[in-house]
């Protein structure tokens, strides 16, 4: 057993470092620094800055334009970057569907795609959730009709992040109303500014415009973008849910919150005058979530260690997701609490001090994160069945 | 023991309620939220005055309808329920209370009388920036020049403080803590927008000369605000328990309404058992909100411990349903045009308001029994 990274792990951890300290612009620096909200324009500024540093897609394959990291280097250029406050990049395109592509698609569709995804030409959104099929997804019903050399889709999904933004959505759409519901769904790649598809932002609990509901009215979507099987898009959706719930381990944005509840800590005052840091109560809730957290680091870092002797991510990466969703949230409760009154004001710049502004706003925009990518309660369920080997009612 | 409302009180309790469901609904409180006024409306308060739910705590001495404190608390619950924006909180419960307690039968008839007619709203501008929930931690000062006083300082997060036509100040002089009833006109402030819609003020008095008939001397200063802040932190559970009421059956109705893998969300048996974490937790807040709203009148300990372990509960129960009520929403809980979300950041306020968790548990902590 060893719990250490290597001289050369820990040399590249320090170059990760010297090189954000060195190349994030000041605007960003500003933003990172208050941990404030980042706008698109300012994510995809950023993705073009790792782009040209050939660190933007740390988990591609080199034949695809990767750097050929391992996964503990991955990991550890990750954690960095949340640390330094960085815009989180899109993770639809770089993430979520790249991967697709690598596995699922043909030449000529790694060709079209891929090259754009890693410049940060096109930016894509997900289109999976609809009304009606959110935890139960299965159940979607946008529909694609073949016609000839092309399908015809019509539909709605909703809680499309960034949609606005984006120049591609990835949908699961209804191909075949036959057999199981799992087995008529297709993955179809639709250009946003294809005729009949409309973009509806909504605000979400923090104010921000952050996600959509994405219509679909008789868009026209040529068939060379399925990817993938027809009808076999469920398989494809599988794959991809590995990938995102190691993605919401979020060790280093609970880091990053607890740094800035430390520093929340020590610029609030209790009654008897002294900093809150200070204070038995208030050092004990940091020690507490800090504790918790090193768990949480320790419990992805197990995870870690098994993808370097090739093993691919199980069931358990469910419980990356659950830890890592409530800490996110118990540190955001916990900057609140230690703004006290303060904590009341709502996008106003003058009332608090820069650094706080975006406590409100992103403790009531991250109860979200229970929720997405699978929500907890599945995750659980997720666990009971596969992993306890409980029976279902 | 009877935790039983009097024939009035229902009757109270329906009139308000039936105000709420069909006057002030959540369409009426979002309107005003997103409007740039005051966020609430003139009309409606002095509706509210008309209708006696201004003057209902106050004795019939002072111009009241003498009720109790516990009536107070019912219009606060009833208020809560669909989130009635008028500055209830502020101005009846720590202004109008500040008042009554503080003041002498002229400054009674002056300001608590119109204010309780629904002519004029009263804020308490106690806290101030970087003071943690102590009214007796101010920096504001009052000195005495001639036979009146100058009072200088800032006051932060003034609730509806950006509307109010008169403050009572609270200000530190030689001779000890002091109330003040200064006119808005006489101060500087500017509105800040609250993450539950409502406002506050941020306000400056450079140098404000008023008379000695504006200060409150009837009693300490000290001890009519502790006594006012225990009012509010009551008020804030009262509050609290409708709003919480409200977000534990919208989201039963929502579990017996929405529909996944085929069936209704409600036949999960994990998501029955937290809505019945839920409902318990409001059965807690209901029976100690029942002890903080009779005993927010009385004088000694176990008042004080009464509303502290009235608040925790708020603190822990009220925010354990707020926040399932959210997740059992799924993401359109995290929507701004979900109602939900309104409730969620209405609670938030509400536990923070009058002393927080910490604040509360360190105060009922000190005063415990050791055995
Ligand atoms: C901020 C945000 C961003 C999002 N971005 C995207 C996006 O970009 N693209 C996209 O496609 N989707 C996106 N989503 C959608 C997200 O994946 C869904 O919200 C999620 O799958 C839950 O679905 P739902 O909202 O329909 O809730 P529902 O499925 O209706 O769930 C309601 C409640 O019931 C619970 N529940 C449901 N089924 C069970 C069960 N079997 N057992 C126990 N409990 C259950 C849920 O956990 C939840 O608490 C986003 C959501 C949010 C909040």
């Amino acid at each position: 057993m060893d719990l250490s990274f290597s001289p050369e792990e820990e040399a590249f951890r320090q170059e990760v470092r010297t090189w954000i300290a060195e190349n994030m612009p000041p605007h960003l620096k500003a933003k990172a620094e208050h941990a404030a909200y980042f706008e698109m324009p300012e994510v995809m500024e950023w993705h073009k800055l790792l782009y040209a540093k050939g660190w933007v897609a740390p988990h591609w394959p080199k034949e695809f334009g990767g750097p050929g990291f391992s996964a503990t280097q991955r990991f550890i250029l990750g954690e960095e970057l949340e640390l330094a406050g960085a815009p989180p990049l899109s993770p639809f395109g770089l993430v979520m569907v790249a991967p697709l592509i690598m596995r699922f698609g043909n030449d000529a569709q790694r060709a079209r795609f891929l090259p754009k995804i890693l410049s940060g030409e096109e930016v894509w959104c997900q289109g999976y959730s609809e009304p009606n099929a959110g935890s139960d997804l299965a159940s979607l019903r946008t529909m694609a009709v073949d016609a000839g050399d092309h399908f015809v889709v019509t539909g709605q999904k909703t809680w499309t992040t960034y949609a606005q933004y984006a120049d591609w959505i990835f949908c699961l759409v209804r191909t075949s109303t036959e057999g199981k519901k799992q087995q008529g769904i297709s993955f179809l790649l639709v250009e946003m500014n294809t005729p009949g598809v409309e973009v509806k932002p909504m605000q979400t609990l923090g104010d921000t415009p952050a996600f959509c509901d994405t219509f679909f009215d008789n868009a026209k979507v040529p068939k060379e973008n399925l990817l993938g099987p027809l009808n076999g898009g469920w398989n494809l959706a599988k794959a991809l849910l590995g990938h995102e719930r190691t993605l919401v381990a979020a060790v280093g944005q609970t880091r990053r919150n607890l740094r800035l509840a430390k520093r929340l800590a020590a610029h609030h005052r209790g009654a008897d005058g002294k900093p809150l840091i200070e204070d038995p109560h208030f050092r004990g809730k940091l020690a507490r979530l800090e504790m918790r957290l090193r768990a949480h680091q320790m419990t992805n870092y197990r995870a870690l260690a098994e993808q370097q002797k090739g093993h691919h991510p199980g069931p358990e990466s469910s419980i990356l997701k659950l830890v890592g969703s409530m800490l996110v949230q118990e540190a955001d409760e916990l900057c609140m609490e230690i703004m006290g009154q303060s904590s009341l004001a709502w996008h106003d710049d003058e009332a608090v001090e820069p650094f706080e502004r975006w406590v409100p706003p992103t403790f009531c925009y991250d109860r979200a994160t229970t929720i997405y990518a699978g929500s907890n309660e599945i995750q659980k369920n997720i666990l009971a069945k596969l992993i306890l080997g409980l029976p279902s009612a | 023991m009877d935790f039983d409302l009097s024939d009035d009180q229902k009757m109270l309790a329906k009139t308000v309620g039936d105000f709420g469901k069909k006057e002030s609904t959540l369409e009426r409180f979002r309107k005003l939220r997103d409007a740039d006024g005051p966020g609430w409306d003139k009309a409606t308060w002095k509706k509210m005055g008309e209708l006696g739910w201004l003057s209902i705590p106050f004795p019939e001495e002072v111009g009241g309808l003498g009720g109790s404190f516990v009536d107070a608390g019912i219009v606060l619950e009833q208020l809560g329920k669909t989130l009635v924006p008028e500055p209830y909180l502020s101005s009846v419960v720590l202004g109008g209370h500040a008042l009554w307690l503080g003041g002498a039968s002229a400054q009674h008839e002056k300001f608590l009388a119109p204010m309780m007619e629904g002519d004029t709203t009263l804020s308490l501008a106690f806290t101030e920036r970087g003071v943690r929930f102590d009214a007796r931690c101010c920096t504001t000062t009052a000195r005495r020049d001639g036979d009146g006083w100058v009072i200088a300082g800032e006051k932060s997060f003034v609730l509806d403080g950006h509307s109010a036509d008169h403050f009572v100040v609270a200000a530190m002089s030689d001779e000890g803590m002091q109330l003040f009833v200064v006119d808005a006109a006489d101060t500087a402030r500017k509105t800040v927008r609250l993450m539950d819609g409502h406002r506050a003020a941020h306000v400056t008095l450079a140098d404000v000369r008023v008379g000695e008939d504006r200060r409150l001397s009837a009693r300490p200063a000290t001890e009519v605000l502790e006594r006012v802040l225990d009012f509010g932190a009551a008020a804030t559970v009262a509050e609290g328990l409708g709003v919480a009421f409200a977000m534990l059956w919208m989201t039963v109705e929502y579990l017996k309404t929405r529909e996944q893998f085929d069936v209704k969300i409600g036949t999960f048996q994990a998501l029955q058992h937290r809505a019945v974490d839920m409902f318990v937790e409001v059965e807690l807040l209901k029976s100690i909100h029942t002890e903080s709203a009779v005993r927010a009148s009385e004088d000694g300990e176990e008042r004080a411990r009464a509303v502290s372990a009235a608040k925790l509960q708020l603190a822990q129960g009220g925010q354990l349903v707020s926040r399932q009520a959210v997740q059992l929403h799924g993401g359109v809980g995290v929507t701004d045009e979900h109602d939900i979300g309104l409730y969620f950041k209405r609670m938030h306020s509400l536990v923070t308001l009058c002393g927080d968790e910490a604040t509360h548990v360190a105060r009922y902590a000190a005063s415990m029994d050791a055995t």
